[in-house]
Protein backbone atom coordinates (compact mmCIF):
# COMPACT_ATOMS: atom_id res chain seq x y z
CA UNK A 1 0.00 0.00 0.00
CA UNK A 2 1.70 3.03 -1.39
CA UNK A 3 0.57 6.06 0.97
CA UNK A 4 1.93 8.54 -0.86
CA UNK A 5 1.10 12.43 -0.16
CA UNK A 6 -2.13 13.14 -2.27
CA UNK A 7 -2.81 9.73 -3.06
CA UNK A 8 -6.54 8.97 -2.75
CA UNK A 9 -8.15 5.90 -0.82
CA UNK A 10 -12.03 4.85 -0.03
CA UNK A 11 -13.40 2.85 2.68
CA UNK A 12 -14.44 -0.91 1.34
CA UNK A 13 -17.39 -0.95 3.78
CA UNK A 14 -18.75 2.23 3.72
CA UNK A 15 -19.05 6.14 1.79
CA UNK A 16 -15.94 7.17 3.77
CA UNK A 17 -13.13 8.70 1.28
CA UNK A 18 -9.51 10.26 2.14
CA UNK A 19 -6.37 11.94 0.84
CA UNK A 20 -2.46 11.45 2.43
CA UNK A 21 -1.32 14.60 3.63
CA UNK A 22 1.50 13.36 5.06
CA UNK A 23 2.82 9.84 4.68
CA UNK A 24 3.86 7.01 7.14
CA UNK A 25 7.57 6.91 8.27
CA UNK A 26 7.04 2.88 8.16
CA UNK A 27 5.13 0.78 5.63
CA UNK A 28 1.63 0.41 7.04
CA UNK A 29 -1.99 -0.71 6.04
CA UNK A 30 -4.68 2.16 6.01
CA UNK A 31 -8.24 1.18 7.42
CA UNK A 32 -11.70 1.41 7.68
CA UNK A 33 -14.32 0.22 9.32
CA UNK A 34 -11.74 -2.54 10.04
CA UNK A 35 -11.13 -3.38 6.21
CA UNK A 36 -7.73 -2.01 4.12
CA UNK A 37 -8.73 0.52 2.18
CA UNK A 38 -9.14 0.45 -1.32
CA UNK A 39 -7.76 2.73 -4.40
CA UNK A 40 -9.84 5.76 -5.14
CA UNK A 41 -10.39 4.86 -8.71
CA UNK A 42 -11.38 1.24 -7.32
CA UNK A 43 -14.52 -0.82 -7.67
CA UNK A 44 -16.25 -0.98 -4.18
CA UNK A 45 -16.97 -4.83 -2.91
CA UNK A 46 -20.39 -5.31 -2.31
CA UNK A 47 -22.29 -5.83 0.86
CA UNK A 48 -19.08 -5.15 3.28
CA UNK A 49 -19.80 -3.51 6.39
CA UNK A 50 -17.46 -2.08 9.52
CA UNK A 51 -16.90 -3.86 12.28
CA UNK A 52 -19.03 -2.98 15.38
CA UNK A 53 -15.51 -1.97 17.33
CA UNK A 54 -14.63 0.06 14.24
CA UNK A 55 -17.91 2.16 13.29
CA UNK A 56 -17.06 5.43 15.23
CA UNK A 57 -17.77 7.10 11.45
CA UNK A 58 -15.72 9.62 10.06
CA UNK A 59 -16.06 13.00 9.67
CA UNK A 60 -15.56 15.17 6.02
CA UNK A 61 -12.76 18.10 6.63
CA UNK A 62 -11.67 16.77 9.39
CA UNK A 63 -7.46 15.84 9.75
CA UNK A 64 -6.81 11.99 11.49
CA UNK A 65 -3.30 11.52 12.33
CA UNK A 66 -1.25 8.76 14.18
CA UNK A 67 1.67 9.59 16.27
CA UNK A 68 3.66 6.55 15.61
CA UNK A 69 4.25 6.54 12.10
CA UNK A 70 3.98 10.37 11.80
CA UNK A 71 0.41 9.41 9.31
CA UNK A 72 -1.91 12.14 8.72
CA UNK A 73 -5.08 11.65 6.20
CA UNK A 74 -7.62 14.17 5.68
CA UNK A 75 -11.32 12.91 4.98
CA UNK A 76 -12.86 13.73 1.91
CA UNK A 77 -15.85 12.36 1.96
CA UNK A 78 -17.85 10.73 5.20
CA UNK A 79 -18.87 7.79 6.47
CA UNK A 80 -20.08 5.04 9.30
CA UNK A 81 -16.65 3.17 9.31
CA UNK A 82 -13.46 4.80 11.56
CA UNK A 83 -9.60 5.27 10.47
CA UNK A 84 -7.41 3.26 11.50
CA UNK A 85 -3.89 1.92 10.19
CA UNK A 86 -2.24 -1.42 11.03
CA UNK A 87 -5.30 -2.03 13.47
CA UNK A 88 -4.53 1.78 15.46
CA UNK A 89 -6.89 4.04 15.15
CA UNK A 90 -6.50 7.40 14.21
CA UNK A 91 -6.97 10.30 16.59
CA UNK A 92 -8.13 13.36 15.14
CA UNK A 93 -6.13 16.27 15.12
CA UNK A 94 -7.92 19.45 16.08
CA UNK A 95 -6.58 22.66 14.09
CA UNK A 96 -6.90 25.76 15.74
CA UNK A 97 -9.62 27.71 14.09
CA UNK A 98 -7.69 31.01 12.18
CA UNK A 99 -9.12 34.57 11.67
CA UNK A 100 -10.09 34.39 8.15
CA UNK A 101 -7.63 36.03 6.06
CA UNK A 102 -8.67 36.40 2.38
CA UNK B 1 -2.89 17.40 -2.55
CA UNK B 2 -4.75 18.54 -5.31
CA UNK B 3 -6.88 21.75 -4.82
CA UNK B 4 -9.44 20.40 -7.67
CA UNK B 5 -10.52 18.15 -4.31
CA UNK B 6 -11.30 21.23 -2.21
CA UNK B 7 -14.26 22.29 -4.75
CA UNK B 8 -15.16 17.92 -5.20
CA UNK B 9 -15.84 17.96 -1.36
CA UNK B 10 -17.56 21.17 -0.86
CA UNK B 11 -19.67 20.21 -3.49
CA UNK B 12 -19.77 16.27 -2.08
CA UNK B 13 -21.19 17.74 1.44
CA UNK B 14 -22.89 20.95 0.67
CA UNK B 15 -23.86 20.38 -3.20
CA UNK B 16 -27.46 22.74 -2.64
CA UNK B 17 -25.38 25.80 -0.79
CA UNK B 18 -24.73 28.55 -2.55
CA UNK B 19 -21.08 29.17 -3.60
CA UNK B 20 -20.92 31.96 -5.62
CA UNK B 21 -22.92 35.28 -6.52
CA UNK B 22 -25.62 37.53 -5.29
CA UNK B 23 -28.23 36.16 -3.27
CA UNK B 24 -30.81 36.34 -5.38
CA UNK B 25 -29.03 34.74 -8.28
CA UNK B 26 -26.57 32.24 -6.90
CA UNK B 27 -24.68 29.86 -8.31
CA UNK B 28 -24.51 26.65 -5.87
CA UNK B 29 -21.40 24.39 -5.67
CA UNK B 30 -23.32 21.34 -7.34
CA UNK B 31 -23.71 24.01 -10.12
CA UNK B 32 -20.02 25.21 -10.03
CA UNK B 33 -18.81 21.69 -10.26
CA UNK B 34 -20.47 21.38 -13.67
CA UNK B 35 -19.62 24.90 -14.99
CA UNK B 36 -15.77 23.62 -14.30
CA UNK B 37 -16.18 20.49 -15.90
CA UNK B 38 -17.95 22.01 -19.00
CA UNK B 39 -15.23 24.72 -18.87
CA UNK B 40 -12.42 22.10 -18.87
CA UNK B 41 -13.77 20.45 -21.79
CA UNK B 42 -13.94 23.53 -23.51
CA UNK B 43 -10.64 25.14 -23.20
CA UNK B 44 -9.35 21.59 -23.46
CA UNK B 45 -10.81 21.56 -27.35
CA UNK B 46 -8.99 24.89 -28.01
CA UNK B 47 -5.18 24.34 -27.38
CA UNK B 48 -2.60 23.04 -25.05
CA UNK B 49 -1.09 24.48 -21.97
CA UNK B 50 -1.07 27.11 -19.27
CA UNK B 51 -4.79 28.51 -19.01
CA UNK B 52 -4.90 32.27 -18.58
CA UNK B 53 -7.09 34.57 -17.16
CA UNK B 54 -7.73 38.10 -18.61
CA UNK B 55 -10.53 40.01 -17.07
CA UNK B 56 -12.58 41.63 -14.67
CA UNK B 57 -13.37 39.74 -11.54
CA UNK B 58 -16.91 37.47 -11.78
CA UNK B 59 -18.11 34.03 -11.07
CA UNK B 60 -16.51 33.25 -14.20
CA UNK B 61 -12.92 32.93 -11.85
CA UNK B 62 -13.56 30.55 -9.86
CA UNK B 63 -14.97 28.77 -12.57
CA UNK B 64 -11.65 29.08 -14.70
CA UNK B 65 -9.77 28.07 -11.58
CA UNK B 66 -11.26 24.86 -11.22
CA UNK B 67 -11.46 24.17 -15.10
CA UNK B 68 -7.88 24.35 -15.46
CA UNK B 69 -7.25 22.47 -12.39
CA UNK B 70 -9.61 19.51 -13.64
CA UNK B 71 -7.15 19.55 -16.81
CA UNK B 72 -3.96 19.56 -14.43
CA UNK B 73 -3.10 22.86 -16.09
CA UNK B 74 -1.48 25.98 -14.46
CA UNK B 75 -3.82 28.96 -13.95
CA UNK B 76 -2.21 32.52 -15.01
CA UNK B 77 -4.46 35.52 -13.74
CA UNK B 78 -3.05 38.77 -15.89
CA UNK B 79 -2.90 41.92 -14.95
CA UNK B 80 -5.23 43.84 -17.36
CA UNK B 81 -4.39 47.21 -15.81
CA UNK B 82 -0.65 47.16 -17.84
CA UNK B 83 -0.22 49.17 -21.07
CA UNK B 84 -1.04 47.19 -24.44
CA UNK B 85 3.07 46.83 -24.94
CA UNK B 86 3.65 45.20 -21.62
CA UNK B 87 0.32 42.62 -21.49
CA UNK B 88 1.38 41.08 -24.70
CA UNK B 89 4.73 40.79 -23.90
CA UNK B 90 3.51 38.93 -20.22
CA UNK B 91 0.72 36.98 -22.40
CA UNK B 92 3.22 35.74 -24.92
CA UNK B 93 5.81 34.77 -21.85
CA UNK B 94 2.33 31.95 -20.92
CA UNK B 95 2.60 30.14 -23.91
CA UNK B 96 1.63 27.41 -24.81
CA UNK B 97 -1.85 28.53 -23.89
CA UNK B 98 -5.28 29.27 -23.21
CA UNK B 99 -6.00 32.61 -22.93
CA UNK B 100 -10.03 33.61 -21.07
CA UNK B 101 -10.43 37.32 -22.36
CA UNK B 102 -12.85 39.43 -21.67
CA UNK B 103 -14.65 40.55 -24.75
CA UNK B 104 -13.78 43.96 -24.82
CA UNK B 105 -10.09 43.37 -24.04
CA UNK B 106 -9.98 40.97 -27.10
CA UNK B 107 -8.34 43.65 -29.35
CA UNK B 108 -5.96 44.29 -26.97
CA UNK B 109 -3.87 41.04 -27.44
CA UNK B 110 -5.17 39.52 -30.96
CA UNK B 111 -2.25 38.24 -32.27
CA UNK B 112 -0.27 36.93 -29.76
CA UNK B 113 1.98 34.04 -31.04
CA UNK B 114 1.53 30.33 -29.01
CA UNK B 115 -2.06 31.61 -27.50
CA UNK B 116 -5.02 30.60 -28.59
CA UNK B 117 -7.58 32.98 -27.48
CA UNK B 118 -11.14 32.58 -26.62
CA UNK B 119 -13.75 35.37 -25.19
CA UNK B 120 -15.45 35.37 -21.52
CA UNK B 121 -18.57 35.00 -23.21
CA UNK B 122 -18.07 31.86 -25.25
CA UNK B 123 -15.87 30.44 -22.27
CA UNK B 124 -19.12 31.23 -19.90
CA UNK B 125 -21.70 29.69 -22.91
CA UNK B 126 -19.69 26.30 -22.74
CA UNK B 127 -19.85 26.33 -19.02
CA UNK B 128 -23.56 26.27 -19.45
CA UNK B 129 -23.83 23.63 -22.39
CA UNK B 130 -25.00 19.85 -21.54
CA UNK B 131 -22.96 18.67 -23.85
CA UNK B 132 -19.17 19.88 -22.93
CA UNK B 133 -20.45 19.07 -19.18
CA UNK B 134 -20.69 15.60 -19.82
CA UNK B 135 -17.65 15.46 -22.12
CA UNK B 136 -14.53 14.10 -20.06
CA UNK B 137 -11.45 15.80 -21.56
CA UNK B 138 -7.92 14.37 -20.82
CA UNK B 139 -6.23 15.52 -17.90
CA UNK B 140 -2.59 15.88 -17.19
CA UNK B 141 -0.58 15.19 -13.78
CA UNK B 142 -1.29 17.97 -11.73
CA UNK B 143 1.63 19.77 -10.39
CA UNK B 144 1.70 23.62 -10.85
CA UNK B 145 -1.84 25.55 -9.91
CA UNK B 146 -0.76 29.06 -10.29
CA UNK B 147 1.55 30.94 -12.31
CA UNK B 148 1.23 34.38 -11.02
CA UNK B 149 3.08 37.57 -12.03
CA UNK B 150 4.82 39.63 -9.49
CA UNK B 151 3.95 43.04 -9.65
CA UNK B 152 6.88 43.92 -11.01
CA UNK B 153 6.98 47.20 -8.78
CA UNK B 154 10.89 46.79 -8.74
CA UNK B 155 11.17 45.55 -12.30
CA UNK B 156 10.32 43.24 -15.33
CA UNK B 157 7.54 41.26 -14.13
CA UNK B 158 8.47 37.45 -12.74
CA UNK B 159 6.22 34.47 -12.48
CA UNK B 160 5.93 33.01 -9.03
CA UNK B 161 5.06 29.05 -8.97
CA UNK B 162 2.99 27.56 -6.51
CA UNK B 163 2.24 23.88 -6.98
CA UNK B 164 -1.10 22.11 -5.72
CA UNK B 165 0.65 20.60 -2.89
CA UNK B 166 1.37 24.82 -1.79
CA UNK B 167 -2.37 25.97 -1.93
CA UNK B 168 -4.15 22.86 -0.88
CA UNK B 169 -1.56 23.15 1.95
CA UNK B 170 -2.34 26.67 3.01
CA UNK B 171 -5.99 25.99 2.83
CA UNK B 172 -6.56 22.66 5.01
CA UNK B 173 -4.28 24.45 7.71
CA UNK B 174 -5.60 27.63 7.63
CA UNK B 175 -9.71 27.31 7.12
CA UNK B 176 -12.15 24.76 8.69
CA UNK B 177 -14.54 22.93 6.22
CA UNK B 178 -17.70 24.37 5.62
CA UNK B 179 -16.77 25.86 8.74
CA UNK B 180 -18.93 29.52 7.21
CA UNK B 181 -22.21 29.49 9.30
CA UNK B 182 -25.55 29.74 6.67
CA UNK B 183 -25.70 32.98 5.23
CA UNK B 184 -22.49 34.16 5.17
CA UNK B 185 -20.69 35.97 2.56
CA UNK B 186 -17.15 37.50 1.89
CA UNK B 187 -16.59 40.24 -0.71
CA UNK B 188 -13.78 40.12 -2.86
CA UNK B 189 -12.36 42.77 -4.01
CA UNK B 190 -8.77 42.54 -4.93
CA UNK B 191 -8.37 41.30 -8.44
CA UNK B 192 -8.00 38.16 -10.06
CA UNK B 193 -4.13 38.32 -10.55
CA UNK B 194 -3.28 39.10 -7.21
CA UNK B 195 -2.36 36.51 -4.69
CA UNK B 196 -5.48 37.39 -2.39
CA UNK B 197 -7.63 37.33 -5.37
CA UNK B 198 -6.57 33.45 -5.77
CA UNK B 199 -6.91 31.96 -2.49
CA UNK B 200 -9.83 34.12 -1.91
CA UNK B 201 -11.46 31.33 -4.42
CA UNK B 202 -10.14 28.49 -2.36
CA UNK B 203 -10.57 29.38 1.10
CA UNK B 204 -14.42 30.52 0.29
CA UNK B 205 -15.14 27.55 -1.82
CA UNK B 206 -13.19 24.78 1.55
CA UNK B 207 -15.20 27.37 4.00
CA UNK B 208 -18.23 26.97 2.21
CA UNK B 209 -19.00 30.73 2.67
CA UNK B 210 -20.21 32.51 -0.35
CA UNK B 211 -18.12 34.48 -2.61
CA UNK B 212 -19.40 37.97 -3.97
CA UNK B 213 -16.99 39.15 -6.60
CA UNK B 214 -17.11 42.73 -7.18
CA UNK B 215 -16.04 43.35 -10.86
CA UNK B 216 -13.56 46.27 -9.90
CA UNK B 217 -12.76 47.80 -6.81
CA UNK B 218 -14.20 51.40 -6.39
CA UNK B 219 -15.26 52.30 -2.41
CA UNK B 220 -18.75 53.45 -3.64
CA UNK B 221 -19.17 50.30 -4.78
CA UNK B 222 -17.37 48.10 -2.24
CA UNK B 223 -19.89 49.59 0.13
CA UNK B 224 -23.07 49.78 -1.80
CA UNK B 225 -22.60 45.40 -2.44
CA UNK B 226 -21.37 45.09 1.11
CA UNK B 227 -24.79 46.59 2.62
CA UNK B 228 -26.56 45.11 -0.41
CA UNK B 229 -25.16 41.51 0.13
CA UNK B 230 -25.15 41.63 3.55
CA UNK B 231 -21.21 40.69 3.65
CA UNK B 232 -20.14 39.76 6.55
CA UNK B 233 -16.19 38.81 5.41
CA UNK B 234 -14.11 41.02 3.44
CA UNK B 235 -10.29 41.44 2.78
CA UNK B 236 -8.81 44.71 1.29
CA UNK B 237 -5.63 46.51 1.21
CA UNK B 238 -4.83 49.38 3.05
CA UNK B 239 -5.68 52.19 0.18
CA UNK B 240 -8.33 50.48 -0.10
CA UNK B 241 -9.39 50.71 3.57
CA UNK B 242 -9.01 54.34 3.70
CA UNK B 243 -11.15 54.84 0.92
CA UNK B 244 -13.77 52.87 2.14
CA UNK B 245 -13.79 54.56 5.51
CA UNK B 246 -14.41 57.98 3.67
CA UNK B 247 -17.85 56.87 2.04
CA UNK B 248 -18.97 55.24 5.46
CA UNK B 249 -18.61 58.62 7.18
CA UNK B 250 -19.55 60.28 4.15
CA UNK B 251 -23.14 58.43 3.82
CA UNK B 252 -23.39 56.77 7.74
CA UNK B 253 -23.48 53.63 6.34
CA UNK B 254 -22.47 51.41 9.08
CA UNK B 255 -22.60 47.68 7.93
CA UNK B 256 -24.04 46.06 10.43
CA UNK B 257 -24.01 42.57 8.77
CA UNK B 258 -20.21 42.62 8.67
CA UNK B 259 -18.35 40.69 11.02
CA UNK B 260 -14.75 40.40 9.88
CA UNK B 261 -12.27 42.67 7.72
CA UNK B 262 -8.82 41.58 6.92
CA UNK B 263 -6.39 43.68 5.54
CA UNK B 264 -2.72 42.93 4.19
CA UNK B 265 -0.82 43.60 1.34
CA UNK B 266 0.79 46.33 2.11
CA UNK B 267 1.47 48.74 5.26
CA UNK B 268 -1.61 50.01 7.35
CA UNK B 269 -0.96 53.21 8.50
CA UNK B 270 -1.81 53.14 12.02
CA UNK B 271 -4.33 56.32 11.56
CA UNK B 272 -6.31 54.36 9.40
CA UNK B 273 -6.86 51.27 11.13
CA UNK B 274 -7.49 53.05 14.54
CA UNK B 275 -10.39 55.42 12.50
CA UNK B 276 -11.72 51.57 10.91
CA UNK B 277 -11.40 50.39 14.82
CA UNK B 278 -13.69 53.81 15.98
CA UNK B 279 -15.95 53.80 13.19
CA UNK B 280 -16.58 49.54 13.04
CA UNK B 281 -16.49 48.52 16.88
CA UNK B 282 -18.80 45.52 15.80
CA UNK B 283 -16.27 44.24 13.70
CA UNK B 284 -13.15 41.98 14.16
CA UNK B 285 -10.11 42.97 11.62
CA UNK B 286 -7.68 40.81 10.92
CA UNK B 287 -4.14 42.32 9.44
CA UNK B 288 -2.75 39.32 7.42
CA UNK B 289 0.66 39.27 6.63
CA UNK B 290 1.63 37.17 3.22
CA UNK B 291 3.27 37.00 -0.64
CA UNK B 292 2.66 35.21 -3.62
CA UNK B 293 5.41 32.89 -2.93
CA UNK B 294 4.21 32.00 -0.03
CA UNK B 295 0.36 30.87 -0.94
CA UNK B 296 -1.52 34.29 0.80
CA UNK B 297 -0.85 34.15 4.60
CA UNK B 298 1.51 33.26 6.51
CA UNK B 299 1.05 35.95 10.01
CA UNK B 300 -2.14 37.68 11.43
CA UNK B 301 -3.36 39.94 13.91
CA UNK B 302 -6.44 38.69 15.23
CA UNK B 303 -9.22 40.67 16.02
CA UNK B 304 -8.38 40.03 19.61
CA UNK B 305 -4.60 41.47 19.23
CA UNK B 306 -6.30 44.41 17.72
CA UNK B 307 -8.80 44.92 20.87
CA UNK B 308 -6.01 44.52 23.78
CA UNK B 309 -3.68 46.92 21.57
CA UNK B 310 -5.91 49.60 21.65
CA UNK B 311 -7.10 49.30 25.44
CA UNK B 312 -4.06 48.57 26.48
CA UNK B 313 -2.09 50.64 29.39
CA UNK B 314 1.45 48.83 28.18
CA UNK B 315 3.48 49.94 25.74
CA UNK B 316 4.40 46.95 24.36
CA UNK B 317 0.99 45.36 23.60
CA UNK B 318 0.02 48.95 22.12
CA UNK B 319 2.93 48.96 19.79
CA UNK B 320 1.38 45.82 18.59
CA UNK B 321 -1.50 46.86 16.45
CA UNK B 322 1.71 47.87 14.34
CA UNK B 323 2.34 44.68 14.13
CA UNK B 324 1.24 42.08 11.69
CA UNK B 325 0.77 39.70 14.04
CA UNK B 326 1.77 36.01 14.97
CA UNK B 327 3.09 33.31 12.28
CA UNK B 328 0.28 31.02 11.34
CA UNK B 329 0.52 27.45 13.66
CA UNK B 330 1.60 25.85 10.62
CA UNK B 331 5.12 28.17 9.43
CA UNK B 332 7.70 28.90 10.71
CA UNK B 333 9.79 32.53 10.70
CA UNK B 334 12.96 33.26 11.41
CA UNK B 335 14.84 36.78 11.82
CA UNK B 336 18.69 36.24 9.91
CA UNK B 337 21.11 39.02 9.40
CA UNK B 338 23.16 39.95 6.87
CA UNK B 339 25.80 36.44 7.22
CA UNK B 340 22.63 34.22 7.55
CA UNK B 341 22.85 34.02 11.25
CA UNK B 342 19.50 33.98 13.26
CA UNK B 343 18.95 37.17 15.22
CA UNK B 344 17.77 37.34 18.28
CA UNK B 345 14.51 38.80 19.08
CA UNK B 346 13.69 42.54 18.91
CA UNK B 347 16.81 43.00 16.13
CA UNK B 348 15.90 43.56 12.56
CA UNK B 349 16.92 41.47 10.16
CA UNK B 350 15.82 39.71 7.06
CA UNK B 351 12.57 37.97 7.31
CA UNK B 352 12.88 34.33 6.17
CA UNK B 353 9.91 31.66 6.21
CA UNK B 354 9.13 27.99 5.83
CA UNK B 355 6.30 25.68 5.84
CA UNK B 356 4.26 23.61 3.10
CA UNK B 357 2.19 26.37 1.54
CA UNK B 358 5.61 28.33 1.39
CA UNK B 359 6.70 27.53 -2.86
CA UNK B 360 9.27 30.13 -2.77
CA UNK B 361 9.90 29.84 -6.11
CA UNK B 362 9.83 31.41 -9.50
CA UNK B 363 9.90 29.74 -13.03
CA UNK B 364 13.26 28.43 -13.86
CA UNK B 365 14.64 29.12 -10.44
CA UNK B 366 14.06 27.71 -7.08
CA UNK B 367 14.71 30.61 -4.12
CA UNK B 368 14.27 28.25 -1.20
CA UNK B 369 16.92 26.96 0.68
CA UNK B 370 17.94 22.92 1.42
CA UNK B 371 16.32 23.35 4.68
CA UNK B 372 13.08 24.59 2.88
CA UNK B 373 13.73 28.02 4.16
CA UNK B 374 12.46 31.18 2.09
CA UNK B 375 14.04 34.77 2.21
CA UNK B 376 11.40 37.00 1.66
CA UNK B 377 13.39 40.04 1.11
CA UNK B 378 11.23 41.63 3.54
CA UNK B 379 12.83 43.73 6.71
CA UNK B 380 11.36 42.79 10.25
CA UNK B 381 12.08 41.59 13.68
CA UNK B 382 9.74 39.94 16.15
CA UNK B 383 8.98 41.04 19.59
CA UNK B 384 9.50 39.44 23.36
CA UNK B 385 6.36 37.73 23.12
CA UNK B 386 6.90 36.67 19.20
CA UNK B 387 4.66 39.38 17.33
CA UNK B 388 6.41 40.17 13.84
CA UNK B 389 7.08 43.74 13.16
CA UNK B 390 8.01 44.64 9.39
CA UNK B 391 10.36 47.44 8.42
CA UNK B 392 9.58 47.69 4.44
CA UNK B 393 11.25 45.55 1.84
CA UNK B 394 14.78 45.41 2.30
CA UNK B 395 15.48 46.31 -1.11
CA UNK B 396 14.13 50.12 0.50
CA UNK B 397 15.84 50.59 2.59
CA UNK B 398 18.59 53.66 2.61
CA UNK B 399 22.11 53.07 3.63
CA UNK B 400 23.00 56.40 5.27
CA UNK B 401 26.87 56.52 5.78
CA UNK B 402 27.05 53.18 6.00
CA UNK B 403 23.91 52.95 8.29
CA UNK B 404 20.62 51.10 7.49
CA UNK B 405 17.76 53.59 7.73
CA UNK B 406 14.00 51.67 7.15
CA UNK B 407 11.55 53.59 5.71
CA UNK B 408 8.53 52.47 7.73
CA UNK B 409 9.52 53.91 10.81
CA UNK B 410 9.82 57.33 9.76
CA UNK B 411 6.64 57.50 7.37
CA UNK B 412 4.68 56.17 10.47
CA UNK B 413 6.20 59.12 12.49
CA UNK B 414 5.26 62.06 9.66
CA UNK B 415 1.95 59.94 8.90
CA UNK B 416 0.92 60.69 12.68
CA UNK B 417 1.13 64.66 11.97
CA UNK B 418 -1.66 66.54 11.47
CA UNK B 419 -0.74 68.33 8.67
CA UNK B 420 0.21 65.49 6.44
CA UNK B 421 -2.22 63.30 4.63
CA UNK B 422 0.00 60.71 3.01
CA UNK B 423 4.15 60.12 3.27
CA UNK B 424 6.89 58.23 1.74
CA UNK B 425 10.59 58.34 2.79
CA UNK B 426 13.12 57.28 0.16
CA UNK B 427 16.78 57.24 -0.18
CA UNK B 428 18.22 60.32 -2.49
CA UNK B 429 21.71 59.91 -3.91
CA UNK B 430 24.28 62.27 -1.91
CA UNK B 431 27.81 63.13 -2.45
CA UNK B 432 28.59 62.99 0.58
CA UNK B 433 26.74 59.78 2.26
CA UNK B 434 25.83 57.90 -0.42
CA UNK B 435 22.40 58.37 0.14
CA UNK B 436 20.59 61.01 2.71
CA UNK B 437 16.71 60.27 3.54
CA UNK B 438 14.24 62.28 1.98
CA UNK B 439 10.66 62.49 2.29
CA UNK B 440 7.96 63.37 -0.01
CA UNK B 441 4.87 64.65 1.98
CA UNK B 442 1.18 64.77 0.35
CA UNK B 443 -0.19 67.59 2.91
CA UNK B 444 -2.97 67.81 4.55
CA UNK B 445 -4.47 71.25 3.25
CA UNK B 446 -1.76 73.76 3.33
CA UNK B 447 1.92 72.48 3.15
CA UNK B 448 3.46 72.60 6.56
CA UNK B 449 7.07 74.17 6.69
CA UNK B 450 9.64 72.02 6.30
CA UNK B 451 11.52 72.60 9.67
CA UNK B 452 8.36 72.25 11.41
CA UNK B 453 8.01 68.57 10.66
CA UNK B 454 11.92 67.66 10.65
CA UNK B 455 11.59 69.04 13.98
CA UNK B 456 8.45 66.29 14.30
CA UNK B 457 10.85 63.81 13.61
CA UNK B 458 13.77 65.11 15.51
CA UNK B 459 11.60 64.89 18.69
CA UNK B 460 10.84 61.17 17.61
CA UNK B 461 13.65 59.44 16.14
CA UNK B 462 17.35 59.21 16.36
CA UNK B 463 18.74 62.25 14.81
CA UNK B 464 20.28 60.24 11.30
CA UNK B 465 16.63 59.29 10.56
CA UNK B 466 15.13 62.93 9.99
CA UNK B 467 14.63 63.61 6.03
CA UNK B 468 17.17 66.31 4.72
CA UNK B 469 15.33 66.54 1.44
CA UNK B 470 11.34 67.71 1.48
CA UNK B 471 9.36 67.46 -1.53
CA UNK B 472 5.35 68.18 -1.36
CA UNK B 473 3.28 66.91 -3.87
CA UNK B 474 -0.61 66.27 -4.88
CA UNK B 475 -0.48 62.27 -4.59
CA UNK B 476 1.50 59.66 -4.79
CA UNK B 477 2.04 56.65 -7.17
CA UNK B 478 0.72 54.05 -6.21
CA UNK B 479 -0.37 50.73 -8.70
CA UNK B 480 -3.81 49.53 -8.11
CA UNK B 481 -3.01 47.06 -5.52
CA UNK B 482 -2.43 49.70 -3.58
CA UNK B 483 1.71 49.27 -3.29
CA UNK B 484 3.61 51.98 -3.74
CA UNK B 485 6.27 52.90 -6.44
CA UNK B 486 8.91 54.24 -4.70
CA UNK B 487 10.94 53.04 -8.14
CA UNK B 488 9.08 55.62 -9.64
CA UNK B 489 9.64 58.57 -6.63
CA UNK B 490 12.95 57.41 -6.81
CA UNK B 491 13.42 58.11 -10.72
CA UNK B 492 12.07 61.68 -9.84
CA UNK B 493 14.41 62.70 -7.16
CA UNK B 494 17.55 61.39 -8.97
CA UNK B 495 16.48 63.47 -11.96
CA UNK B 496 15.77 66.44 -10.34
CA UNK B 497 19.32 66.15 -8.50
CA UNK B 498 20.88 65.61 -11.77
Amino acid sequence: MDLKPGSRWKSAVCDTEAVIVRPPGNPGVLECGGQPMIAHAAERPVGLSPAPDRAGGSTAGKRYSDADTGLEVLCTKAGAGSLAISGRPLATAEAKKLPSSD
Amino acid sequence: MHTGLLLEMAAGAAPDRLALGPRSAGITFDELTARARGGASFLAAQGEGTVVFLGLNGPSLPVAVFAAAALGRPFAPLNYRLADADLRRLLARTAPSVAIVDDDMLPRVVGTLGVALVTRSAFEEACRDDAMRAATPEAAEPDVAVLLFTSGTTGEPKAAVLRHANLAAYVISTVEFLGAEEGEAALVSVPPYHIAGVSAVLTGIYGGRRIVHLEAFTPHDWVTTAAAEAITHAMVVPTMLGRILDVLETTGERLPALKALSYGGGRMPLPVIRRALALLPHVDFVNAYGLTETSSTISVLDPEDHRLAVASDDAEVRARLGSVGRPLPSVEIQIRGPAGEALPRCISGEVYVRGEQVSGEYLGKRLTDSDGWFATRDAGWLDPAGYLFLDGRLDDVIVRGGENISPGEIEDVLRAHPAVADVAVIGAPDDRWGERVAAVIVPRGKAPAPEVLADWVKARLRSTKTPETWQFRAELPYNDTGKLLRRVLKAELSAAAA
